[in-house]
């Protein structure tokens, strides 16, 4: 396999509350993405994945831990070559599409932006050419470039945050749910939309969701989070076929199946970390073939595997 | 008890006066709901299920107009005889006092905003039984915390002091839940009761309301657009599309031989597990602006298998079974036979035969 793309290696992000106490959003996360490949990320809320998303674009400061990004370290405090790679390279779509584009500004503006700042031509009429063809690659029309975001639909909202996402060709982009807040229909519109750029560009997805259906359509590999640990990660397919960790049965089994015989007669099987005396701290990382790793002791990983395997 | 109509929708159209003009948001809805059963109504944004519900309950906004139609609703005064009522004819005041809360509740989307932030729980479950009941203070204190219990809230005496700022998004559904039960409804609205909470929390939540249902008898009416959590919990589905209601069958017949295009496309555009095709099948467009009323069937531009006729008459609803019905210009006798859309039929394939090993 080529160089990762992005090396995230024991990542902790701790919000401090007051002098005694702070909150430990993610706690020691170590994941690879590769060069053209979707990494899902999927947790329950408050498990630090939008957090992740945030440190690793740096619109936090990590407290430890390293992010190797295009061969460069991106943690600590950033040079001004290394800011504006990181800048250019890194962009991300937000989740609600109404409240991340600015409502006093047009569509062409908004996409603009980064081409603005990185001084990225040198006619107004090529900055417009550019800002109309990126329009049209995620199926709106140049002309759109003079409304205003109020003006669209929610699902051509989401578009404009992909096109704005594109405009500085990106080699990662964070999809932090971007479409959670989207109707099932446009939400397949835009879920094939963000496929196709991946096709014709090659850039890289960190997809950021708590639909695993959706994750597991478009992710090549998935990390499950839970309460700030990482605690499995594998590619899709292992993790689907084989989820390990109690937390991820669980998350499994919560996902409802559109077929009312099967999901009438099911049962989510409960995850209950405090009663289960599941200490994450105790767990190290297990390889269990391929990609697949899984966070727990050696004698949970043991008894995990014999649960998973039915009986 | 079986086959006993509780509330039944009659041909209900509402129009909203907006400075745009007049949006057009129910286009004659009809709906039946018996007795102990669930029903679901599923559809995009602005298809109009929410509205249809909220007129139900009288809280349909100042510039909504009640064009025509009938909202009926079956209840017996303690042990006393049945009477059958016109909601809609009912004076806002005597529909507040006396169906609000105590016959017919409603579960909101965001238990963060249908809670009072500055008010404890307890207080919170107690005021409608105090108001509504002229319960005494100390009665409501204990039925409350039953309730609370009855939701599986673990420790309800001590949660009865909490604010909700302090419990969790699922802790809170159960709450709003618990307030909704605490007038004794027999019709129980939830209106997206999970879609701002996690899977996990939903597959609780959705257990948790059938338990109730199932131990109070109650009738449910789910308003949502996922596919899956309708599977899970409704006996009848109604699906919606620009203020009509297209296809209404019971949940096996929607699932596993639906018919009309719109219902295709919901289903095909929702991957589930087992889904590897390359592409996401996807509706195209996205749905009519009502503020014009549209010529014909509504869902013509975004349908690949509209006709002719489609762009000039609305479709009838054509009767497929007893339960099932579908306004499609496709169930015509006349209309040229298609072939359902080969990822879609591959699914319903494979779920067919996924649910014959539980028959």
């Amino acid at each position: 396999m080529s160089e990762a793309l992005l090396k995230i290696d024991g990542l902790k992000q701790y919000f401090p509350v007051s002098r005694k106490f702070s909150v430990k959003a993610v706690n020691g996360v170590s994941f690879e993405i590769f060069p053209g490949e979707t990494y899902g990320l999927v947790g329950e809320s408050g498990s630090g994945k939008t957090t992740i998303g945030r440190s690793v674009i740096r619109l936090y400061n990590p407290t430890a831990g390293s992010i190797v990004f295009e061969g460069k370290e991106i943690s600590g405090k950033l040079d001004k070559d290394t800011r504006s790679m990181l800048r250019r390279d890194m962009q991300m779509i937000f989740q609600d599409p109404m409240s991340s584009l600015n409502p006093r500004k047009k569509v062409g503006d908004i996409i603009g932006e980064g081409l603005d700042i990185h001084h990225r031509y040198s006619s107004a009429a090529e900055r417009a050419e550019a800002v109309g063809a990126m329009l049209k690659k995620v199926g709106l029309s140049p002309a759109h470039a003079e409304r205003y975001p109020h003006q669209f639909s929610g699902g051509q909202r989401q578009r404009v945050g992909i096109a704005r996402a594109l405009i500085m060709n990106p080699k990662l982009i964070i999809a932090d749910e971007c479409i959670s807040a989207l109707d099932v229909s446009i939400q397949a519109q835009v879920v094939n939309l963000m496929k196709d750029i991946q096709e014709e560009t090659q850039c890289a997805y960190l997809f950021i969701a708590h639909d695993l259906s959706m994750v597991k359509y478009i992710s090549d590999r998935i990390g499950v989070l839970h309460l700030g640990y990482l605690v499995e990660t594998g590619t899709t397919e292992e993790i689907f076929s084989n989820p390990i960790h109690p937390y991820t049965r669980s998350l499994l089994s919560a996902v409802p199946h559109p077929n009312p015989e099967v999901e009438k007669r099911r049962k989510s099987t409960a995850y209950d970390k405090n009663a289960s005396g599941i200490d994450y701290e105790q767990g190290t990382e297990h390889r269990v073939g391929g990609t697949h790793t899984v966070l727990a002791t050696g004698r949970e990983l043991a008894q995990w595997s014999r649960e998973a395997s039915g009986e | 008890m079986a086959n006993k109509t509780i509330l039944e929708i009659k041909d209900l159209d509402i129009s909203f006066r907006t400075n745009a003009g007049t949006i057009h948001a129910i286009r004659g809805v009809n709906l039946d709901l018996q007795k102990g059963e669930t029903v679901a109504i599923v559809g995009e944004s602005g298809s109009g299920k929410s509205v249809t519900m909220k007129a139900a309950c009288g809280l349909l906004d100042a510039n909504a107009t009640v064009n025509s139609g009938e909202v009926l609703y079956t209840y017996a005064e303690g042990d006393g005889p049945e009477q059958t009522v016109d909601l809609l004819k009912i004076p806002k005041r005597q529909l507040r006092r006396d169906f609000n809360g105590n016959r017919i509740a409603m579960v909101f989307q965001d238990p963060m905003t249908s809670l009072d932030p500055t008010m404890q729980i307890g207080r919170q479950i107690m005021e409608g039984m105090i108001l509504h009941r002229g319960m005494s203070k100390r009665d409501a204190w204990t039925r409350s915390v039953e309730l609370l219990e009855l939701v599986g809230i673990t420790d309800p005496e001590k949660r009865m002091k909490n604010y909700p700022h302090q419990l969790s998004g699922g802790m809170r559904q159960r709450v709003v839940i618990a307030i909704a039960l605490s007038g004794s409804p027999d019709i129980l609205i939830c209106d997206e009761p999970t879609t701002a909470l996690d899977v996990t929390i939903q597959a609780k939540i959705l257990e948790l309301i059938k338990d109730v249902q199932d131990r109070l008898g109650l009738s449910v009416i789910y308003i949502t657009h996922d596919l899956g959590v309708v599977a899970k919990v409704a006996d009848y589905v109604n699906v919606m599309y620009a203020g009509k209601i297209v296809e209404v069958g019971n949940v096996n017949e929607i699932f596993y031989e639906p018919a009309h295009p719109y219902t295709w496309g919901l289903l095909s555009a929702m991957p589930d597990l087992d889904t590897d095709d390359d592409r996401l099948y996807s509706i195209p467009g996205s749905p009519p602006n009502l503020l014009h009323e549209p010529v014909g069937d509504a869902f013509t531009p975004r349908n690949s298998f509209a006709m002719k006729i489609d762009e000039k008459a609305a479709p009838p609803l054509f009767k497929i079974s007893d339960t099932h019905y579908a306004a499609t210009w496709l169930l015509h006798p006349d209309a040229p036979k298609v072939e359902l859309p080969e990822g879609l039929r591959a699914r319903l394939e494979r779920a067919k035969k996924e649910a014959e090993k539980y028959l």
